[in-house]
């Protein structure tokens, strides 16, 4: 058997692929808390809870209505995209005017009261929820077995990823959404109408978190603390890459769902901390994270 | 009293940052096309006046008519559409943003602002720099692009507040040029300004701003008489 630093190479890329999936769904998530927060100012505490709620969506969209995975895909994250509109208008957005940490706690609340009503009805149990026929399977690289979803998740991800930054990056929508990120009295004084492009950019923040769930549907269990165990390392990922900075936050999620599966292989008792121990020597050498501006 | 022809007809208007009442009742007038000055000593409220009148100082009383509008129950958004724009004296450049996007920003509210060719025409520096970042051009360059947005937009009155500040007098007088050739296509300008005699080269009429209220106004043909008055007041 091939070894490489003395571990067989299955094992090695095994791990590598677990944390480039992991990687995958830590950087679609942090994508979208890094818009929020960006914009908005909040710490979306509720970003894990829809996360589970994108994944519960496509799982009683397919138990329910027997709407499959591909429509899903779609519907989810417009679910989850239009709650997030809705709690944006009618809640987050009266809290501007006060303390940040009210956002922050408001948030906090609505996590706990999402994930309570889905554990009150659905239990802490998982739910399974099929593999696409499409992807089911998997295919000898060779040097490894790839289960085909696993791939397409991570492919997915990318062009989620690529293509939100495109977005931002590009587009007359991303230019009000980086200029409103700066200065956002001085864009509506422009004649930008900046409360609606607040409502849009936690629509469409919420709206990838709904779109991770589903994606991460088939991979791990639908169940109501799923969002909650990923928060917290998503959170990391984010103070890593530097708070509201969105390549940051693509970029370093996979770094981290990669650093994570390495030391899987080399000292797997270290693997569920090392993300924070990453995080505290980026805090110490770089206060403002990896892609932040000082000051910013 | 205002006149019924003004532009800008603003009325005992009060603005508070916070607690701090900083506008104790401003009233001036712009009639169109006119240009007109705020002077007076740093802390009297000119700045605040411009911050007022396009709505991002929301604490305010009085009354603001602009072109018939009552500026006073437009949300800050809805400003900008009525036909004014804002220079802001730090510049407002977006980091995040190139030269050409930092342009493109403000959305066009009117028809009859000036293209994109008529305005890189004006300022042919801003075409060559307009794939740079917003924040790397020199204190001109930006001061320049600061206005030059706000030309496509159409807008019929411009707020610039010290346009000059701390540039050198190439740039200045460049500057100048600027608000004389705005100045012949018919733009309102209302212009707080520190620099006396680039003010006294445009204006057509001066307000006096002292402890948060207009105390004097006059048109610049009366300059040399109330050179005296300015002096005492200002400590020039």
């Amino acid at each position: 058997m091939t070894m490489i630093f003395g571990i067989p190479i299955q094992a090695f890329l095994g791990q590598l692929l677990v944390g480039l999936i992991n990687g995958s769904f830590y950087a679609m998530l942090s994508l979208g808390l890094a818009i929020i927060f960006g914009l908005l100012r909040v710490i979306n505490f509720a970003h894990g809870a829809q996360y589970m709620l994108g994944a519960f969506a496509g799982y009683l969209l397919l138990t329910w209505f027997g709407i499959g995975y591909w429509p899903s895909l779609v519907l989810v994250p417009l679910i989850v995209g239009v709650i997030g509109l809705v709690i944006e208008k009618f809640a987050l957005s009266r809290l501007y005017s006060v303390d940040p940490l009210y956002g922050l706690l408001f948030t906090f609340g609505l996590a706990l009261v999402l994930e309570g009503v889905f554990r009150y009805y659905f239990g802490v149990s998982g739910n399974p929820y099929p593999t696409p026929s499409l992807l089911a399977g998997g295919t000898n690289l060779g040097f490894m077995f790839l289960p085909i979803y696993r791939g397409w998740v991570v492919v997915a991800s990318l062009i989620v990823c690529i293509g939100v930054w495109i977005a931002i990056e590009k587009t007359k929508l991303g230019a009000y959404l980086r200029a409103a990120t700066e200065n956002p009295r001085l864009v509506q004084a422009f004649g930008v109408n900046v409360p609606l492009l607040l409502t849009l950019t936690y629509g469409i923040g919420s709206g990838l978190a709904g779109l991770a769930g589903i994606l991460a549907a088939p991979v791990y269990q639908v169940s109501p603390l799923m969002g909650s165990d990923l928060i917290i390392v998503v959170f990391a990922v984010v103070v890593v890459g530097g708070m509201g900075s969105i390549l940051g936050a693509i970029v370093t999620g996979y770094i981290l769902g990669l650093a994570e599966g390495l030391t899987k292989v080399f000292y797997p008792e270290a693997s569920s901390v090392v993300i924070f121990v990453i995080m505290a020597v980026v805090l110490l050498v770089r206060p403002a994270g990896l892609f932040g501006r000082e000051g910013a | 009293m205002n006149r019924p022809n003004a532009l800008l007809s603003v009325d005992d208007l009060h603005a508070w940052y916070g607690e701090s009442h900083a506008l104790h009742g401003v009233s001036l007038d712009i009639l169109p096309g006119e240009t007109v000055t705020l002077v007076g000593r740093n802390g009297v409220g000119k700045t605040t006046t411009l911050r007022a009148i396009i709505g991002i100082i929301r604490k305010r009383t009085g009354t603001i008519q602009f072109d018939g509008k009552d500026l006073m129950r437009l949300p800050l958004h809805r400003t900008a559409h009525a036909g004014i724009g804002f220079v802001p004296e730090e510049r407002g450049i977006f980091a995040s943003l190139t030269v050409e996007e930092n342009l493109m920003l403000p959305p066009v509210v009117a028809p009859g602002g000036m293209s994109l060719k008529e305005i890189f025409d004006l300022f042919p520096n801003l075409h060559e720099r307009r794939n740079s970042q917003g924040t790397r051009l020199s204190g001109g360059e930006q001061q320049m692009l600061a206005m030059a947005r706000m030309l496509r937009t159409g807008v019929k009155l411009l707020l610039l507040d010290e346009p000059t500040e701390g540039l050198a007098p190439v740039i200045v007088q460049r500057i100048g040029e600027v608000l004389a050739e705005l100045k012949t296509r018919g733009m309102t300008i209302l212009l707080v300004e520190q620099n006396f005699r680039f003010a006294s080269r445009i204006a057509d009429r001066f307000f006096l701003m002292e402890h948060g209220r207009v105390t004097a106004a006059f048109p610049a043909g009366e300059l040399e008489v109330r050179m005296d008055l300015l002096h005492q007041v200002l400590g020039v």
